[in-house]
């Protein structure tokens, strides 16, 4: 359903970019590098299973791995039907190409990862990474990913990401042979790391309210086992309260598979949080780099100053070189000719780095600006979509609420 | 004194044990002898409310039709000594014994004890509507707090009305005392109420000394279904309590939940519709949360607990049934050893224990019979209030669907 669904979406972009090239105000290009991926090939993460190994420093450990499989779209329009290329994958291997997207493409919002750690598992006793339910859900987290990321313009040219889904082996020794990680700003990894975000709430809230609607349910569940044993003593009563207590255990039991629904559009909340971080990450890189460019240009002012007041020998701001030159007589002319020098050079090093600072920033702005513009359209879309699946859930919920109590109320009738 | 009155051959009324002994503190005896409706004999006593259950309805509308009793208005009265609440009551009859069609009067809850004791004392195998407790200790409510005195207003309210429906009950003299007289006070003060609860309790411990000799089986069945009733009720009553608590948790979270989408709509533009949305379905959910707890609160919960209350009233009967019978067969050992000679006491005795179990029998299958009623209807009113609730959830989110459905 996901493939479709932004096997569309890469198709509405293509109009989107038509769109903005008519208004002028965006590179055509830019946004139609190359087809993007996931036309050309179907992705999925099929399966999970566990491992055990030696990790690094030599301890055993267990792990999960995915499968992820390929096939050719081309194989499968023709009405061929390949088997499906695979290999498996670590988590820590999804975070790593993440990560190297994230380097590589500073202005690009990159889809989020599903959660680390099973932080938020539902009614279960310990979290825990090797929870069957918990693997299910990364699965699907992981896949979205990949999908999301193999159909934008952008990202899905990338060749980290094609070797990931096609070489199994030495793929992690090629990204670092990149040399990305020297890139990676460590200041700005800490500033992506506050996961400070005020819609939070919604997300964290609704855990709670799970938690309290599994609590009301499962307490019903008791009605069963007390009418049962009433029953037993009560002649004309008995059948109906036998009756009415079987439906008070269904009705305990239904709320299962109610949570797990509400599991799935809280994943879907998580999802968009997660992805609004890492838009306000590009945001923040955006004015990281404005600042380094304001501070290239003050340098290059200060310079031109400095190469004016040795030119002219007016002094202009006061400095204690200038106050000592009064004192103490200025320098020589032959020290001053090789200062003068070596300002013009500087100057003319700061003026071309002021020059590529100036076109970095304006050709990252606008790339941030189009995945932004194409990260809130999806985005949108998406919530939309999930808050009208969310009133689905609530009204099938409720009918099912309507239907147990109607039965018990009849049986209750019985009595 | 009460067995010399015994002894004396006056015929024992319908009312089996110390009902004579009123006589002797009434002061307004023109009240009590006034036209009794009462049966003399134990047979046309049994035959009015050996019910049968086809005829149990129409029969018990007729009973009822007669007299009509309300408890409201609650009062609060400070004096020197005490503060307490008075509630008036109401009562509207047709029966000829009562002077007047309407009487009003104040009474306190020690007022309805006194009742309740008197009615106990005289029909002691009858089975008596408990009364609301003195105070519930776990929850420390205050005393004069409202929803305390409501929800005793309508137990006392329940209590008189069921007497008011009880064939023999509301024929009871103290039953028209409480209603009529203006001042309940020094009647309450007089009376050996006290003293022959007192000597009760010595018989009965000299009693269960011995242990009953034989017991009839239908009340060894009898008290088997009570002490299992009592259990089940207390489980039932336990296990509401732990509905409706969870109920109110629940409501609290969506209290802090809804909001939160109100805060998230105020940073979005074309997501701020759908959001708003979302919180106002929340919130009317939470509303809806808050109005099944109440109704919960209102009607099965003072239920239950009143059929707790009663499992405890049925255990009292059966000890007092259970007492008459020892107390007869203890008499009638001395009889039998020749360690006394008064053979008419022991006759009366064996005429009491016949009228208890007789009393008892009659008042065990009407009793069955209303709380099936009660507890019938109170469970049904409940599923039937849940149901409600989520057709209302359900109708708040269909309507967001619709509006989303339509916007995209």
């Amino acid at each position: 359903r996901m493939a479709e669904d932004v096997k569309e979406e890469s198709v509405a972009s293509n109009d989107e970019s038509d769109r903005a090239a008519s208004d002028g105000s965006l590179s055509n290009t830019m946004l139609t590098e190359g087809s993007c991926l996931l036309r050309r090939m179907e992705i999925c993460v099929a399966e999970a299973e566990k491992r055990s190994g030696k990790n690094a420093v030599s301890m055993q450990e267990t792990y999960t791995v995915y499968l992820v499989e390929t096939r050719p779209m081309d194989a499968i329009a023709e009405g061929r039907n390949p088997p499906p290329d695979s290999l498996w994958r670590r988590y820590s291997e999804f975070e790593l190409l993440r990560n190297y997207l994230i380097v590589t493409y500073p202005y690009i919002v990159v889809p989020p990862l599903p959660e680390k750690r099973a932080e938020f598992v539902w009614h279960k006793l310990s979290a825990d990474n090797m929870d069957p339910d918990f693997v299910e859900r990364r699965r699907i987290g992981l896949e979205n990913f990949l999908l999301r990321v193999a159909s934008h313009p952008v990202l899905s040219n990338n060749e980290m990401l094609y070797q990931f889904l096609t070489k199994e082996h030495g793929w992690k020794e090629m990204v670092y042979e990149t040399g990305f990680q020297t890139k990676a700003d460590s200041r700005l990894r800490a500033l992506s790391a506050t996961f400070r975000v005020r819609n939070y709430n919604s997300f964290s809230l609704l855990q709670r309210v799970a938690d309290r609607l599994y609590a009301v349910y499962k307490v019903h569940g008791n009605y069963g086992r007390v009418f049962s044993e009433w029953s037993a003593i009560e002649k004309e009563m008995g059948d109906g309260l036998q009756s009415a207590g079987h439906h008070m255990d269904a009705y305990a039991a239904s709320v299962d598979d109610i949570l797990e629904e509400e599991e799935h559009y809280a994943d879907q909340l998580k999802e968009y949080l997660s992805y609004a971080e890492a838009l306000r990450a590009v945001c923040r890189k955006h004015e990281l780099s404005q600042f380094e460019l304001e501070m290239a240009s003050q340098d290059l002012i200060s310079k031109k100053q400095q190469r004016e007041e040795l030119a002219t020998g007016i002094v202009h701001t006061f400095s204690l070189k200038g106050m000592t030159n009064k004192l103490f007589g200025q320098e020589a002319p032959e020290q001053r000719e090789a200062k003068l020098n070596l300002l013009e050079e500087l100057i003319a090093e700061g003026e071309e780095t002021v020059k590529e600072k100036t076109a970095e920033c304006d050709e990252h702005a606008e790339k941030a600006w189009a995945d932004i513009v194409r990260f809130k359209d999806q985005k949108d879309k998406d919530l939309k979509e999930a808050f009208i699946n969310y009133a689905l859930m609530q009204i099938s919920m409720c009918k099912k609420g309507i239907q147990v109590w109607s039965n018990a109320k009849e049986c209750f009738l019985k009595m | 004194k009460k067995l010399g009155i015994v002894m004396s051959g006056a015929k024992v009324p319908a009312d089996i044990s110390g009902h004579m002994l009123d006589l002797d503190e009434e002061e307004d005896l023109e009240v009590f002898s006034k036209g009794n409706p009462m049966p003399n004999s134990p047979d046309s006593m049994v035959n009015q409310f050996r019910l049968d259950e086809e005829n149990e309805e129409e029969q018990q509308g007729a009973i009822n039709k007669d007299i009509f009793v309300t408890v409201d208005n609650p009062e609060s009265h400070i004096s020197a000594i005490e503060t307490f609440i008075t509630y008036r009551v109401v009562t509207r009859t047709t029966r000829s014994e009562f002077d007047s069609s309407k009487y009003e009067v104040r009474r306190r809850y020690q007022d309805f004890l006194w009742l309740k004791s008197r009615l106990e004392e005289n029909y002691p195998t009858l089975i008596v509507h408990p009364l609301p407790e003195k105070f519930v200790m776990k929850s420390m409510v205050e005393r004069f707090n409202d929803d305390f005195i409501e929800t005793r207003r309508k137990a006392l309210h329940r209590f008189l009305n069921r007497i008011t429906e009880h064939p023999i009950l509301s024929c009871s003299h103290h039953f028209k005392v409480f209603l009529t007289e203006e001042e309940l006070a020094p009647l309450r003060k007089l009376g050996p109420g006290f003293l022959s609860r007192m000597s009760e309790t010595m018989r009965a411990m000299a009693n269960s000394v011995r242990g009953l000799r034989s017991k009839l089986e239908e009340f060894a069945i009898m008290q088997e279904y009570v002490d299992d009733f009592s259990n089940n009720m207390c489980s039932v009553d336990k296990v509401t309590h732990r509905i409706t608590k969870e109920h109110r948790e629940y409501m609290d979270e969506l209290k802090q939940y809804g909001p939160t989408y109100f805060h998230w709509a105020e940073s979005e533009e074309l997501l701020a519709e759908p959001l708003k949305g979302v919180g106002s379905c929340v919130e009317k959910c939470s509303k809806e949360t808050e109005e099944q707890i109440q109704y919960l609160s209102e009607v099965l919960v003072p239920t239950l607990h009143e059929y707790v209350l009663c499992a405890d009233t049925l255990k009292a009967v059966m000890r007092r049934r259970d007492n008459i019978q020892a107390e007869f067969e203890a008499k009638n050992e001395a009889l039998a050893s020749k360690t006394t000679d008064k053979e008419m006491e022991v006759d009366d005795l064996a005429d009491r224990v016949e009228q208890a179990n007789n009393a008892l029998r009659g008042d065990w299958s009407r009793w069955r019979t209303s709380m099936r009623a009660d507890l019938k209807s109170a469970f049904i009113s409940t599923a039937a209030k849940n149901v409600d609730y989520y057709e209302k959830v359900s109708l708040t989110y269909w309507f967001l669907f619709r509006l989303r459905k339509e916007a995209t």
